[in-house]
């Protein structure tokens, strides 16, 4: 096959790229410009977006012997991943930013990119295997290195892209061995730091760069009967389940702590509350994908497991197709989930599909009991 | 095999060049030592200063030897500007002569100093009108400096534009520029050896040229600065190069040097004619392949070694990876330190949109480019521009 590997400049990518140079493909390497800005982006050990990691890929791609090239999508980048980050902020909503850039830029954008300029597929470094089911179709499945397992921000990919994606480390056991196999290759990134925080916002300044994005307005903090409990200084640096720096002077009259439950950006309204009230039953979206064949039939419930951040449990739940929505009920309450992030579901390891949350039913409105089967148009 | 149309990012050594070179290189001396050793070395350097002078027709004492075309770019900018204003007062830290006059289609290595002088300096830029060949607008700029020659430090434009080839008469700019006593910088890296370059003729103050784009190897350069233009050193360490340039002196690279600007010179006219009928079969080849391709900067004045084209719907790095895989090297726009390829500042400069800027190819000649090579271009373009025109943009 004729192979674009997407070199981060990071280990993972590396090593997948030279296991797919090691397998007999023609792979070539690409690293993705996504600041237009880069000189003034920070460098170290972030893997995306500096200097020093565009040469770190150069580097890599010269001691595999594979040609390399980088290619400027931060136009697309800005749009699609950083300017919704902003947007989905803006609207009190709590959004995946990997996630967009998998769905838009490398699955998307950079596949696109690949097939008409001749590639077959384009390889990463992600943590999880594509295998050909039962079925004979394709499907996406966990990772056996669970602890670095990337399935989850890899739920968005569709069937067709699946054909043309190939994850070579995908299967590894322990990021250790691909350290350990960077390392005996004699690439120097072997011993280079994960990246974990989001790659266009500088190191811990989540908070100073929304502000600056979003613009900072003080507003109340209150409760869902309406009392205002206290002031903020900006609703954007609060997130659903948050416990910590409410800064709220008095306590609750039963003495339990309160959570952030809601963010009203259009009122700047922040609202906190007891724990139960945190806990939710449904989740919902409009837009969601299937991961390669769909269930047989979607409009009736099924049972799955889902997963709603990156390094989250998976829960028991059932999921049906209910007007337009991919709705998905757990079985138990799961605590803290907000709009605008992700819901991956699972049927064991394998990824069936996800849908971004457009709302969420607090466990107290839904009906404990199993859900019946519905009809298509219920 | 590969064809290599790159020439104006680099061009080979020449064999002759390379044996001259090593050859300097067994010879043990510091050209400033007084001892026998080095006298010989100091004759090396000084016979390579005489040998460019003869060529670019300049006194010899005007060549000051640089590591390349930036070095001798930011020499004669920051240089210049200093010492137009040096001794008189300054007020708010905007010094008297101010204003430095160039062209937003310089290459960044007179750019940046510029933008350099206005951030640390209190410069102020004044960037000159272009047409979309890539002429500047001397009226424009004779009623500017009617009004403020008073207040400007120097001028630098290119003599030949090293992305479109477009070619200034800058002994026209430098003769108006003389009716206001303001000195002329010109950065004639892409001009020498590629078009007929005469220093005295011109009348410009400071002149940069370097080796490795005609045959010398890659760290060895000048900046011609005349005997009457006032120019500040930029590096401190030494009285080597009249005090404007300290620094050890190179001998092996200086004979390089002056061995390729030499053989670069005696050769143009040969060259012109074969350039001249290669950038021919070129033009007509691409317009026959894509005909909506446009051809910049062919109404006025132009290099015959560099051709860029716009493709139609073509992103630059589409084109540049397909041709590539072809075994085509060719270029477009300059690349950042992170290897990204982005729009020409160059054909921005002209007039163009950022995605015309971001859908050019510059193709390039050296003195052994062959029509076999022009063909392999013609060979591997239409599968590159069908395949980049699926591709689409991802930028812009």
């Amino acid at each position: 096959m004729k192979i674009l590997a997407a070199m981060s400049g990071g280990v993972d990518s590396a090593v997948a790229a030279a296991r797919a140079v090691e397998a007999g493909h023609e792979v070539v390497g690409v690293h993705l410009a996504l600041s237009r800005n880069s000189g003034t982006l920070r460098t170290g050990s972030r893997g995306c977006c500096t200097i020093e990691d565009s040469m770190d890929a150069q580097r890599a791609a010269n001691l595999l012997g594979i040609p390399f090239y980088v290619w400027d999508f931060s136009e697309r980048f800005k749009a699609d991943v950083v300017d919704d980050f902003i947007a989905e902020y803006s609207a009190g909503r709590t959004p995946n930013p990997c996630m967009r850039c998998n769905e838009r830029i490398k699955f998307a954008a950079l596949l696109e990119k690949a097939l008409a300029l001749g590639f077959d597929a384009i390889c990463t470094g992600h943590y999880a295997e594509v295998i050909t089911g039962q079925t004979g179709e394709l499907e996406l499945h966990r990772s056996p290195a669970l602890a670095k397992d990337q399935s989850y921000v890899l739920g968005v990919l569709t069937a067709e892209e699946l054909k043309h994606v190939v994850f070579p480390i995908g299967a590894t056991a322990d990021k250790a061995l691909v350290r350990a196999e960077a390392e005996a290759r004699g690439l120097s990134v072997a011993n280079k730091p994960d990246s974990y925080d989001i790659c266009f916002i500088p190191e811990g300044d989540t908070q100073d760069w929304l502000a600056e994005k979003v613009g900072v307005a003080p507003g109340v903090i209150e409760d869902r009967s309406g009392e205002v409990l206290g002031q903020h200084r900006g609703a954007h640096g609060f997130t659903v389940g948050q416990r910590k720096g409410l800064q709220i002077g008095r306590p609750a009259i039963d003495g339990k702590p309160r959570y952030v439950l809601e963010i009203r950006p259009k009122e700047n309204k922040v609202i906190v509350g007891p724990q139960e009230a945190l806990a939710i039953g449904e989740l919902a979206g409009s837009k969601f994908t299937w991961c390669g064949a769909a269930p047989a039939n979607p409009f009736n419930w099924f049972d799955c497991e889902v997963q709603v951040r990156a390094h989250g449990d998976s829960l028991p739940a059932k999921a049906a197709i209910v007007a337009d929505e991919l709705v998905i009920r757990l079985n138990e309450p799961v605590f803290g989930v907000a709009p605008g992030q992700t819901a991956v579901i699972y049927l064991c390891s394998r990824v069936l599909g996800q849908t971004t949350i457009d709302r969420t039913v607090s466990a107290l409105d839904v009906p404990l009991r199993a859900p019946q089967n519905v009809g298509a148009n219920a | 095999m590969a064809t290599y149309l790159d020439h104006a990012a680099t061009t080979p050594v020449r064999d002759s060049v390379i044996s001259l070179y090593a050859q300097k290189l067994q010879s043990i001396g510091n050209p400033s030592s007084v001892h026998g050793f080095g006298q010989k070395a100091r004759q090396v350097v000084e016979q390579a200063r005489e040998d460019i002078a003869q060529a670019i027709n300049c006194d010899r004492n005007e060549v000051v030897f640089t590591s390349g075309g930036t070095e001798s770019d930011n020499l004669a900018v920051k240089g210049i500007f200093a010492s137009r204003n040096e001794g008189l007062p300054s007020a708010d830290g905007v010094p008297p002569r101010s204003i430095v006059i160039s062209s937003g289609a310089e290459h960044h290595a007179v750019i940046e100093p510029i933008e350099w002088l206005v951030a640390e300096r209190g410069a102020e830029a004044v960037w000159i009108p272009l047409d979309s060949s890539g002429q500047p607008d001397l009226i424009w700029l004779e009623g500017f400096l009617a009004e403020n020659a008073h207040r400007v430090a120097l001028i630098s434009l290119m003599w030949a534009n090293n992305e479109t080839g477009s070619v200034t008469d800058v002994a026209a700019v430098a003769a108006l520029a003389a009716k206001f006593e303001v000195p002329v910088h010109s950065d004639a890296i892409a001009a020498v050896g590629h078009c007929k370059v005469d220093f005295a003729a011109s009348g410009l103050a400071a002149m940069s040229l370097t080796g490795h784009k005609i045959g010398a190897p890659v760290g060895r350069g000048a900046l011609i600065v005349g005997r009457k233009t006032k120019l500040q050193g930029q590096v401190q360490g030494g009285s080597h190069e009249r005090g404007l340039r300290a620094g050890t002196m190179d001998p092996a690279g200086s004979a390089a040097l002056a061995a390729a600007v030499t053989f670069a010179v005696a050769e143009l006219d040969q060259n012109l004619d074969l350039w001249r009928g290669l950038q021919q079969r070129l033009i007509d080849g691409v317009k026959a392949i894509a005909p909506e391709t446009v051809v910049v900067a062919q109404g006025g004045q132009h290099l015959y070694n560099i051709t860029n084209f716009i493709f139609d719907g073509c992103s630059g790095d589409s084109m540049l990876f397909m041709l590539d895989s072809a075994g085509v090297a060719v270029s477009n726009g300059s690349a950042c330190n992170a290897g990204v390829t982005s729009a020409s500042h160059v054909l921005e400069a002209l007039g163009f949109s950022t995605r015309a800027a971001s859908s050019c190819v510059r193709v390039s000649f050296g003195y052994e480019t062959t029509i076999a090579d022009i063909d392999a271009f013609l060979d591997a373009l239409p599968t590159a521009v069908q395949s980049a025109k699926t591709a689409g943009f991802t930028s812009v």
